[in-house]
């Protein structure tokens, strides 16, 4: 769940690129926002995303940490950040009090899951979660060959992982239909570039853009 | 490497006020002193002072010594220093003992003008809310209309937050330590037993012990011990101390066990350079601070008027000043969409933390502090008082 973790995990394809090479994730996430938002980061390591959004959009953005060193990264950026732990929930944040709440590739090392939704859905008029999709072809492949899958995007062996929660498109899209949240936006990538063709399959990062339903 | 980043030699000063201060609980101090320390240098357009206030025992000697045999620098020394993380290559820090102490500002030990006598039980209660306009006089007096920051711990750092609240566009940013937007019922507790032990003291005489050449020891010995007490985590004290013996169980009541030789030592130690008059404003000031009571208790209507930026920071084993008390300075801040920055610092030393060169932690406030912008052109007819 700490940057710290995830940059392990996604190393090669986003944790080395932060503030260098162009980051298609970051740049969905901008076009999701307005200009100016109020936007808050859970789980938003060394305040890479912020930064681009500040930079990008003049967010008013907050992060949220709990990993010392990266609290200090995230300082040194001059990044707004909150020291506290995400299973906790969000309770020193009010309701509807952000433009945007965004979980950006840590979803799958949170264990209250769908209660930290529910807070992001509380907190913020809109959701971001992104998360690597365990569907993906090269994932699947492995399990074929009957074994955990260990990859650029999962380089975890089973027994020391920080994901506790990896599932796939499909399993997300039902998460949202079973809980009543309406999908706004959904788009996936592959080596960051946008995948139309069977994405539960090619797609390598999920995006999501989520609200709560309208209806009753 | 202490040698090298330490604001040497410094002297105290003292700022005479002759206008009366018409306090909170309406008393009027007549005039007073505020004795002072400054490390560092003002910069030509005055922006970059950093006011340091101090909790319940501290003063204004916070960094530096007063000669080279000095055993002891002040007690932020840690802290405060060239390229320590309140720089003062950069800053001009400035250490103020509060009013109502006895470190030389004007308090219970003072003359009182109207008697030729000290004070003692005439003298006022002072509230957290006295102390900070007292300071804006000192700053007036410096020539500063706005601080860069202002620095404190416990309740220093409620000094911090009542900066911001009375005196918004005096301030720029204020790092509140180890602190609290008002003490729990528990934590006045503690400040009750405090006092009456001093007040229930033979020696205490109603405050005015000063005229009968006696000081009620006894009682702040006691009071100091409780709060040594709470100041450390149980984890703390168990390392520090444990259940070692200094000798072998004697059947006695004498100190056995070394955690009562550093209580008695540390009670003894205080009992005879603090004043008990002193104390008792001082954890008085504690219990009444709460600037939400106005707003019936809402801390984000208390902030609405804030516009500092603020790092807050708690300790995870401090009891006294929990981190979920830090919690809610945090939330009324970004409830008022304020500029906010918080670590809770995993640290094993109780409320005590906050004194300690702990290194993740003065990462912090060094990185913090860094972000600041001032002006580097000195200037050029203020001296600080560092001169070695």
């Amino acid at each position: 769940m700490s940057q710290q973790e995830f940059g392990q995990q996604f190393g090669q394809e986003s944790g080395q690129q932060f503030g260098q090479e162009f980051r298609h994730d970051f740049a969905i996430i901008a076009s999701w926002l307005p200009f100016g938002a109020k936007v808050l980061d859970l789980g938003c390591g060394d305040g890479a995303l912020l930064q681009y959004l500040k930079a990008s959009l003049e967010v008013r953005g907050y992060g949220v940490e709990k990993d010392d060193a990266n609290w200090l990264a995230c300082m040194s950026s001059g990044i707004n950040v909150i020291q506290m732990d995400l299973e906790a929930g969000l309770s020193g944040f009010e309701d509807q009090s952000f433009d945007t709440v965004i979980l950006s590739q840590t979803l799958q090392a949170v264990h209250n899951t769908e209660g930290i939704v529910r807070e992001m859905l509380r907190v913020g008029h809109e959701v971001i979660v992104t998360f690597p999709n365990f569907g993906y072809w090269r994932n699947r492949s492995q399990i074929l060959t009957g074994n955990m899958p260990v990859s650029k995007s999962l380089p975890h062996q089973w027994f020391d992982t920080p994901n506790v929660h990896l599932c796939t498109i499909n399993d997300f899209d039902q998460f949202c239909k079973d809980g009543h949240i309406t999908i706004k936006e959904r788009l996936v990538l592959t080596d960051n570039k946008p995948v139309t063709f069977m994405p539960n399959l090619m797609g390598n990062l999920a995006m999501y853009r989520l609200e709560n339903s309208k209806s009753k | 490497m202490q040698v090298n980043n330490s604001v040497g030699i410094v002297a105290a000063q003292t700022a005479h006020f002759d206008a009366p201060l018409t306090l909170k609980s309406g008393a009027v101090l007549p005039q007073y002193d505020l004795v002072y320390e400054t490390y560092g240098q003002l910069n030509a357009d005055k922006s970059n002072a950093v006011l340091i206030c101090h909790a319940l025992s501290g003063t204004h000697h916070v960094a530096g010594k007063y000669s080279e045999d000095d055993k002891y620098p002040g007690w932020w020394d840690n802290l405060i220093g060239p390229n320590k993380p309140l720089d003062t290559n950069k800053f001009f820090v400035i250490g103020v003992n509060n009013l109502g102490g006895c470190h030389g500002s004007t308090g219970a030990v003072s003359i009182n003008p109207a008697t030729g006598q000290p004070w003692g039980s005439a003298f006022p209660i002072l509230t957290v809310e006295d102390w900070v306009t007292s300071q804006t006089l000192l700053a007036d007096y410096l020539g500063i209309q706005q601080l860069a920051a202002v620095v404190g711990g416990s309740l220093g750092g409620m000094q911090a937050l009542q900066w911001t609240i009375a005196y918004p566009d005096r301030v720029r940013h204020a790092l509140v330590i180890a602190s609290a937007p008002n003490l729990t019922a528990q934590n006045m507790a503690f400040n009750e037993v405090a006092r009456q032990a001093i007040i229930t003291d033979p020696e205490f005489h109603n405050g005015d012990y000063y005229a009968h050449g006696v000081v009620p020891k006894r009682g702040l010995r006691i009071a100091r011990m409780l709060g040594h007490i709470t100041y450390l985590s149980d984890d703390a004290m168990g390392a520090k101390f444990g259940r070692k013996l200094k000798d072998t169980i004697k059947y006695s009541f004498d100190a056995e066990f070394e955690m009562e030789s550093y209580l008695r030592y540390q009670g003894d130690k205080f009992a005879g350079e603090f004043d008990a008059n002193t104390y008792l404003r001082m954890t008085r000031a504690l219990d009444y601070f709460d600037p939400a009571l106005v707003f019936d208790g809402d801390l984000t209507q208390a902030l609405k008027k804030v516009t500092a930026q603020f790092l807050v920071v708690s300790f995870t084993s401090d009891w006294r000043f929990s981190p979920a008390r830090s919690r809610e300075i945090v939330k009324a801040l970004l409830d008022n969409e304020r500029t906010v920055s918080y670590a809770e610092v995993t640290a094993a030393h109780g409320h005590d933390a906050f004194l300690m060169p702990d290194p993740h932690y003065h990462a912090i406030l060094r990185s913090y502090l860094k972000n600041i912008q001032v002006d580097n052109i000195k200037h050029d007819s203020i001296q600080a008082g560092s001169v070695a």
